[in-house]
């Protein structure tokens, strides 16, 4: 098709409409195709971006979001939603920790947070509090010199165009569902990771070191590629809660893995859960999709979650390559009112792919988790393998644990386990713990952790120690 | 140091004790005796705060304080402390990470600080080896997937350990094996001392042979209908415990 003629067109509807906007850094709420022409033009984009994201868009138009989730919550008025406002000016930002909501403190406190850091987390002008400038030098150096591109995807599109164009929405094209669809047309902000073949990433990369970081996008887009032999991990997220006014997040990440690479994902996610009725909490809708593109590349997800009102994700492995791997180690936490529809997907096309998933939710409070996972094994899979464990964790009488175990296989020497159990935390072990003089709070917690230990040891050592104290602070007052 | 006076329990509605009186002294390694449901076992759940048992009437007090007042961390951190009969599975914690969190929230509890690291570790080698376990039993989840002596053997280590002012054995010898209960009550032998009192709750005598008590108390429906010294266990032992039933009967 005349896709030229169509940019063109497409840039001068923007010159048209958009002229007395561009001095304003937010455009007000609502989503239409001019909406999205002002966010590819405030953010420079060329035009075959412009055009990928309207082509998303239309493909959204004709959607409908999903029901099937063991989820519920009222209808989205993505109408009432504002797609892009500029981050905050220095001098709106609080000035100080004074003037920070005091009980946001307390809670960076409990879980140890560096006093500089929780100004930044907490919002803080930055400025004003500590330069992290020459932190960021050095790790910028660093990478720089090991050849890893680490930025963020504006800047990707902008300054390695061919890169993001070869993988862009490859592992999860703009059509694969609702919310992927409405992240594509969208999207703002989010990192991109590309390591050249033979590297091993001299650093774990988090997206916290990144310059601008601070404000977590509604609309993330993160993309990371390794090619042949290269390796990389990947933190995402912060223990801490974040502050933030978007109730709605559609997050898409893509992984590509090319021969003999390894990429190591692991997310803490701890997004406002909403007050005691759950009222303006987030809404996570977040597509993770790893492609072990290559033979014998690997990738490994492991999340912590345990914030947001609604969450609804699923990382995924699609394994290609022959003798990859994917791995999913999961523990999902759920008080309040939250709601988790959470899993995996591991999808067997290469001979010999291995998978291993190892789920644990942990229920308390009147809140609701499902854990849904699918493992599908394709008929080129020869002796593809999958482990399942899947355990749930209840706390009290009023919360609830689901599990929604699909498998299809199309490969009969394939081997496919599956395990679940699901048990209530035990009056026995608490009182045995507390007979010893430990106190009941300090008791569930170490049963809690206990019981997740096995996906804490895939963490990152610094994560795993955060992720422990993040886990104590949401169960806070879950008994007794 | 314990006094319990006129001690009645119900359980699920049906009275258990029924006027239980019992006062451990410093020092002294008190037997609890009796026939298969007679509330031995109650009596030291009681004493430890679990769950599920009301007390009708009767006070338990603790070097003066009212025990039935206090949570049951309260109660461990004042001393009291019970050894199971079953000890429960921690799937995930490691034995020495339970160790070590129940020794500090006790010092804690006393004003004292965390233990110092190298300090703690020499101090757990050393009650280990004392209970010939292997360094490596400190590593596995506790009690899972360990033999019946193995966790009766982690009972009394945790008591050489926390070192109570009171130890409470609830049938700590059931399921070993004599070798290993020779371990075990060397384990509580080494418990004894003047300012420590001991009570075992047990049916058989047998560890009565190894760990020599003070004063033996048969419990028969509820109530102590018989004390003595260890001259009463062995004489339970060649009698059974029919003839003391029928003599608080008469």
């Amino acid at each position: 098709m005349a896709s030229q003629e169509m940019e063109q067109l497409v840039r001068r509807e923007y010159k048209e409409g958009f002229v007395t906007d561009i001095e304003s850094d937010t455009i007000p709420p609502g989503l239409d195709e001019d909406t999205i022409a002002f966010i590819s033009n405030k953010k420079g984009e060329p035009a075959w971006m412009l055009e990928w994201r309207l082509d998303a868009y239309r493909q959204w138009l004709k959607m409908t979001p999903p029901s099937w989730a063991h989820l519920d919550y009222p209808p989205i008025d993505y109408q009432a939603i504002s797609y892009f406002s500029a981050p905050k000016r220095e001098e709106d930002k609080p000035q100080s920790l004074d003037e920070v909501d005091p009980k946001l403190l307390e809670t960076y406190e409990k879980l140890g947070i560096p006093l500089h850091e929780r100004a930044a987390l907490a919002g803080v002008a930055v400025d004003a509090v500590f330069d992290s400038v020459s932190v960021t030098t050095t790790f910028k150096d660093k990478l720089a010199e090991a050849g890893v591109i680490f930025c963020s995807i504006s800047e990707a599109i902008r300054d390695y165009p061919e890169l993001v164009k070869q993988y862009l929405g490859t592992v999860v094209p703009t059509s694969d569902n609702y919310f992927a669809a409405l992240n594509s047309a969208v999207f703002t902000d989010g990192s991109f990771v590309f390591v050249p073949e033979g590297v091993t990433c001299p650093m774990e990369l988090s997206t916290y070191f990144r310059i601008n970081a601070a404000n977590t996008g509604q609309f993330e887009r993160t993309l990371i590629v390794c090619e042949k032999k290269a390796q990389v991990s990947y933190l995402e997220g912060c223990t801490a809660p974040m502050r933030d006014e978007n109730q709605l997040h559609a997050a898409v990440v893509e992984l590509v893995a090319l021969e003999d690479a390894s990429i190591k994902y692991s997310t803490v996610q701890n997004w406002y859960p909403g007050d005691e009725d759950g009222k303006g909490g987030i809404y996570n809708f977040v597509t993770k999709r790893g492609d072990c593109r290559g033979d014998r590349s690997h990738i490994s997800w492991t999340q912590v979650e345990t914030g947001s009102a609604i969450t609804w994700k699923y990382p995924s492995c699609v394994l290609r390559g022959k003798d990859s791997i994917g791995e999913f180690y999961s523990v999902a936490v759920t008080n309040g009112r939250q709601q988790a529809d959470t899993g995996t997907k591991m999808i067997h096309l290469g001979e010999g792919s291995k998978s291993t998933i190892v789920s644990k939710g942990i229920s308390a409070g009147r809140s609701n988790q499902s854990y849904r996972g699918l493992v599908k094994v394709g008929p080129r899979a020869k002796g593809a393998r999958n482990f399942t464990q899947c355990d749930s964790l209840l706390i009290g009488d009023t919360c609830g644990a689901h599990t929604f175990p699909y498998q299809e296989i199309g490969n009969s020497t394939a081997t496919v386990e599956h395990e679940a159990t699901t048990s209530k935390i035990g009056e026995d072990q608490l009182f045995y713990c507390q007979s010893r003089g430990i106190s009941e709070e300090d008791a569930v917690n170490m049963i809690v952790n206990g019981f997740c230990k096995d996906v804490f040891q895939e963490l990152p050592m610094e994560f795993a120690v955060e992720a422990e104290a993040l886990l104590n602070v949401t169960l806070e007052g879950a008994v007794g | 140091m314990l006094e319990v006076k006129d001690l009645h329990v119900t359980v699920e509605g049906s009275e258990i004790l029924k006027g239980l009186t019992l006062s451990i002294q410093p020092g002294e390694v008190h037997a609890i005796m009796g026939p298969n449901g007679a509330g031995k076992s109650t009596l030291s759940a009681v004493i430890a705060g679990k769950d599920g048992y009301e007390v009708t009437a009767g006070t338990i007090t603790f070097e003066g304080r009212d025990v039935l007042e206090m949570e049951i961390e309260e109660r461990a951190q004042a001393g009291l402390l019970l050894g199971f009969q079953y000890p429960v599975e921690i799937p995930g914690v490691k034995n020495i990470y339970l160790l070590k969190a129940a020794l500090n929230a006790q010092r804690e509890a006393r004003g004292e600080g965390e233990i110092p690291a190298p300090e703690f570790m020499k101090l757990i080698k050393e009650k280990v080896s004392f209970m010939k376990m292997d360094n490596s039993f400190l590593q596995r989840a506790v009690n899972e997937g360990f033999s019946g002596g193995e966790k009766k053997r982690n009972e009394i280590l945790q008591m050489l350990v926390l070192q109570p002012k009171l130890a409470m054995l609830d049938e700590i010898d059931s399921g070993l094996d004599i070798d290993a209960m020779k371990v075990v009550a060397e384990g509580v032998n080494s418990l004894r001392s003047e300012d420590r009192g001991i009570l075992l709750v047990t049916h058989y005598q047998r560890l009565l042979d190894y760990i020599v008590p003070d004063h033996v108390h048969v419990l028969v429906d509820g109530r102590i209908v018989k004390s003595g010294n260890a001259d009463l266990a062995r004489e339970l032992e060649s009698r059974g415990y029919d003839w003391v039933v029928e003599e608080s009967a008469a």
